[in-house]
């Protein structure tokens, strides 16, 4: 117990973790949770002090969500008991959770699109309290904890930074005790997860004890005071993750050493196979945003990322880039290997060698209610050659799913299994695999790993830098910089619609990216004047 | 001009079964239940409460079986489609047909029997003053009904706590689960008092309307019901404009006819579908709005996730 003092990284925080005498705010003793199929919680214990900041690591499918919606009275456990301030409770619903004084903020926030911030807010209250009074209590948590947010905008409008604070603000209208974050990060910048650890430090200094749920390993080092590791549902350790790496911590939550990305040695790159010239775009959504002149060439064997906050555009330039929206743009503002595609859909940039994976995994990269092998069908066909006249090939068709399943280590039944029963980073490896096993030119890939727990994430990278070291230009679009920084060689920045200049990765700092993605064009022409006449000057051709 | 009273009556009544059937699946819709089975409710309704007004004489008892019947029969569309989870469009259509044929089967005995019509409320005097007094005091209380019960709702919706959670239902179930309200039991309640409104529509085309029983006397009253609902992208205020423009082109069209206007029945009769065509074309041109309007999760099955 005496390390944790002044030497540590985190500065005042530190201070919380000594208080120890009294009951523990959570005491979980012997949970066990079992679904038909599968033991999800196997007699997990372990204890959170009242301002205390408790990382809860593990991979997907490690039994992190049915812990947490126990905790949070969503689920009952078979076995074992939760021990609340020093007494045995039973948590029958998010209800009797949040009377206790238990706050959860959702990995999938639990918003309602088409509602107001202050509806939504209202909707999780327990006791049903006056609108205008509501108000009042919103504007003030806000303005104590800094989270400013307008309570009668409409969600949707919102982005996605600004929807977490709805749910955080939520929370803390209702005085918790224990507040559970489940994977709060994965959608902020930098400068927002450092306010969110500032909200979340100022709470723990409160008393509030923290249950943090993570997988991004440094920042767990940063913030957290203590680390209980689960695999397979069952606790296999914990630590003071102030004292580990994030390597360290890694190999704990996959129980084998973990390989960083091999890069291979530096990258010839080819002719240029992506080409964007100028294309602008206005956003086919209400709440868009428009694209105004993007410039971008990724060569052969090089990976390209894309950073910025979400909502900046880049859902518009996966779109354009795929082929979804209607193309308005001159045919030759896209160029896929020299040929203009901007004014053909989706196969025919396929049958160009271009492959695409988007975002959303479940309805968009793969159709949820059908098979593993019909999903590797419906984007391979034409390049596999897995139709002949008009028939579906079965075997062909069978035999590639097996191979991705195989070569990208999905965790399935097998190829027959539908897509929506896989877990998120395994459903991700079929598509990315699916993507890739085409043998593409082009690659645009946006968010790989969003959701994705490490062991496929690392799979996913190095899938993705041998896929460049073949040859192919790929084109990652990531709002997680560690993704951009391990694996990509150059950088382009999206704010507002508009692209900064690419530049070598080596070159740019994690603050310069930073300050990008808050839309400072005007720095970037100091620091590589090598780049600027040619891309800026495209750049001010159309301003 | 001594037509225009009459024709206004008939105005009012024409659109009072279509505004109390409307009402109640605009809840139910808005709690992401979408019920096609409107036109079979309404028919359960009319027959059960002109049956019960034949053989007991009293009309309040008939209001209350048709109010009665129409629940009972959408609890049979929410335990299938909510607690079984079968295919809403599917079980709908199929209660339709049930309540065609079941109003069919009950009502053969009834056919030709005659009831008196629901008394109008008259208030001495004030019914009295010309035009106004007829129109405006001079209705059975169920159209008074109707009218409350849209002012209730848009109420309900805007303003209750309640209301707002029906809305979070239908808006992303989800979520709801997730913050701990019963998503299945809310969208029961809401499509039991879709029922009941159908129940109650049907009820005044046998008891008030046409106060006689015949076969599948609701004509495509459902239906419109139905599409009005989208027509007022779920919004009660346009409901009650909407029922009555509904209301109004079918009076027209028999008037028409009596003028010796020749416009063809059939076209008139297709007017209010027309009119809903066009309506969800210039809405659906605009995403914003119908986002803002229409029920997200309108008829997905619920699951809870474990």
């Amino acid at each position: 117990m005496g390390v944790a003092t002044v030497t540590s990284t985190t500065g005042e925080a530190g201070a919380n973790t000594v208080k120890g005498a009294g009951p523990a705010q959570l005491e979980v003793r012997g949970v066990t949770k079992a679904f038909p199929g599968c033991l999800a919680n196997d007699d997990i214990s372990f204890r959170i002090e009242p301002g205390e900041i408790h990382a809860l690591l593990g991979e997907n499918g490690a039994g992190k969500s049915t812990l947490v919606k126990i905790i949070y009275g969503v689920l009952q456990a078979d076995e074992g008991a939760l021990i609340w301030e020093g007494k045995p409770v039973t948590i029958a619903s998010p209800h009797d959770a949040r009377e206790m004084g238990i706050g959860l903020v959702f990995q999938h926030f639990s918003l309602f699109e088409t509602m107001t911030v202050l509806e939504n807010i209202a909707l999780a209250m327990n006791d049903v309290r006056d609108m205008d009074a509501l108000r009042k209590q919103v504007l003030e948590v806000e303005k104590t904890y800094g989270l400013p947010l307008d309570p009668d905008r409409h969600v949707y409008t919102l982005s996605v930074g600004e929807r977490q604070r709805i749910e955080i603000v939520r929370c803390l209208l209702q005085n918790p005790k224990l507040l559970i974050l489940d994977e709060p990060t994965s959608v902020l910048t930098p400068q927002e997860v450092e306010k969110l650890f500032e909200t979340l430090r100022r709470l723990a200094d409160e008393g509030c004890a923290i249950l943090y749920i993570s997988h991004k390993l440094h920042e767990v080092k940063a913030l957290c005071h203590k680390a209980t590791v689960l695999r397979g549902g069952k606790v296999v350790g914990g630590c003071d993750p102030r004292e580990e790496t994030a390597k360290s911590m890694a190999e704990m939550m996959i129980g084998q050493k973990l390989t960083a990305p091999d890069r291979g040695e530096a990258r010839q790159f080819g002719d240029v196979r992506l080409a964007v010239s100028n294309l602008s775009l206005e956003s086919d959504e209400q709440f868009g945003t428009d694209l105004k002149g993007i410039n971008l060439e990724v060569r052969g064997g090089e990976i390209m990322g894309v950073a910025g906050v979400a909502g900046n555009g880049q859902n518009e330039l996966f779109r354009a880039l795929a082929g979804e929206t209607e193309q308005e743009a001159a045919p030759d503002s896209i160029k896929i290997d020299g040929n203009p595609v901007a004014h053909f859909g989706p196969r025919r940039r396929r049958r160009l060698g271009a492959t695409f994976v988007p975002e959303e995994r479940n309805g968009h990269g793969a159709v949820p209610d059908m098979s593993l092998s019909e999903n590797g069908f419906l984007t391979a066909f034409r390049r596999m050659a897995l139709s002949a006249r008009g028939l579906i090939r079965e075997v062909p068709t069978k035999s590639f799913a097996d191979n991705i399943i195989k070569t990208f280590d999905v965790r399935t039944t097998g190829s027959g299994a539908e897509a929506g029963s896989l877990s998120g980073g395994n459903l991700q490896k079929f598509i990315v695999g699916r993507e890739i096993l085409q043998d593409p030119g082009v690659l645009v890939i946006s968010q790989p790993t969003w959701g994705v727990d490490a062991g496929a994430a690392s799979a996913i990278h190095q899938a993705l830098l041998d896929l460049a070291a073949k040859g192919t230009a790929v084109l990652v679009i990531s709002q997680d910089l560690d993704e951009i920084y391990a694996i990509c060689d150059s950088v382009v920045v999206m704010a507002e619609g508009k692209m900064s200049k690419p530049r070598p990765m080596a070159d740019v700092s994690i603050e310069e990216i930073g300050l990008l993605m808050g839309g400072l064009h005007d720095l970037e022409g100091q620091t590589n004047p090598a780049h600027d006449t040619q891309v800026e000057g495209g750049r001010l051709g159309q301003a | 001009m001594e037509w225009i009273v009459p024709f206004i009556l008939t105005v009012i009544t024409a659109s009072t079964p279509l505004l109390l059937a409307a009402t109640g699946e605009l809840v139910t819709e808005k709690s992401g239940v979408l019920n096609l089975g409107v036109e079979g409710m309404m028919l359960v309704g009319a027959i059960a409460g002109f049956a019960v007004t034949a053989s007991t004489g009293s009309a309040i008892l008939g209001i209350l079986a048709a109010v009665a019947a129409g629940t009972l029969i959408s609890l049979i569309f929410a335990f299938l489609t909510l607690t079984l989870m079968a295919n809403q469009v599917a079980t709908g259509l199929a209660l339709t047909i049930f309540g065609v044929g079941f109003s069919a089967l009950v009502g053969s005995g009834f056919v030709g029997f005659a009831i008196e019509p629901l008394p109008a409320l008259a208030i001495p005097g004030i019914s009295a003053i010309p035009i106004v007094g007829p129109i405006l005091f001079g209705q059975d209380f169920l159209v008074y009904l109707s009218i409350a019960v849209v002012i209730g709702v848009a109420w309900f919706l805007a303003k209750s706590r309640a209301g707002l959670v029906l809305k979070a239902v239908g808006d992303s179930h989800h979520s709801a689960h997730a913050i701990g309200y019963s998503v299945i039991k809310i969208r029961y309640l809401a499509t039991m008092f879709g029922g009941a409104m159908a129940g109650l529509g049907g009820a005044y085309l046998s008891l008030s309307y046409t106060p006689m029983w015949a076969e599948n006397m609701t004509a495509g009253r459902g239906w419109i019901a139905l599409a009005l609902v989208v027509f007022a992208t779920w919004r009660p205020g346009r409901l009650v404009a909407g029922a009555y423009m509904f209301g109004l082109i079918s009076v027209m069209q028999l008037h028409a006819q009596g003028a010796g206007i020749h416009v063809p029945s059939q076209f008139m009769s297709m007017l209010p579908y027309l009119a809903t065509v066009i309506v969800l074309v210039i809405i659906s041109s605009d995403r914003a709005k119908i986002r803002l309007n229409a029920p997200a999760c309108i008829g997905q099955a619920f699951r809870a996730a474990q």
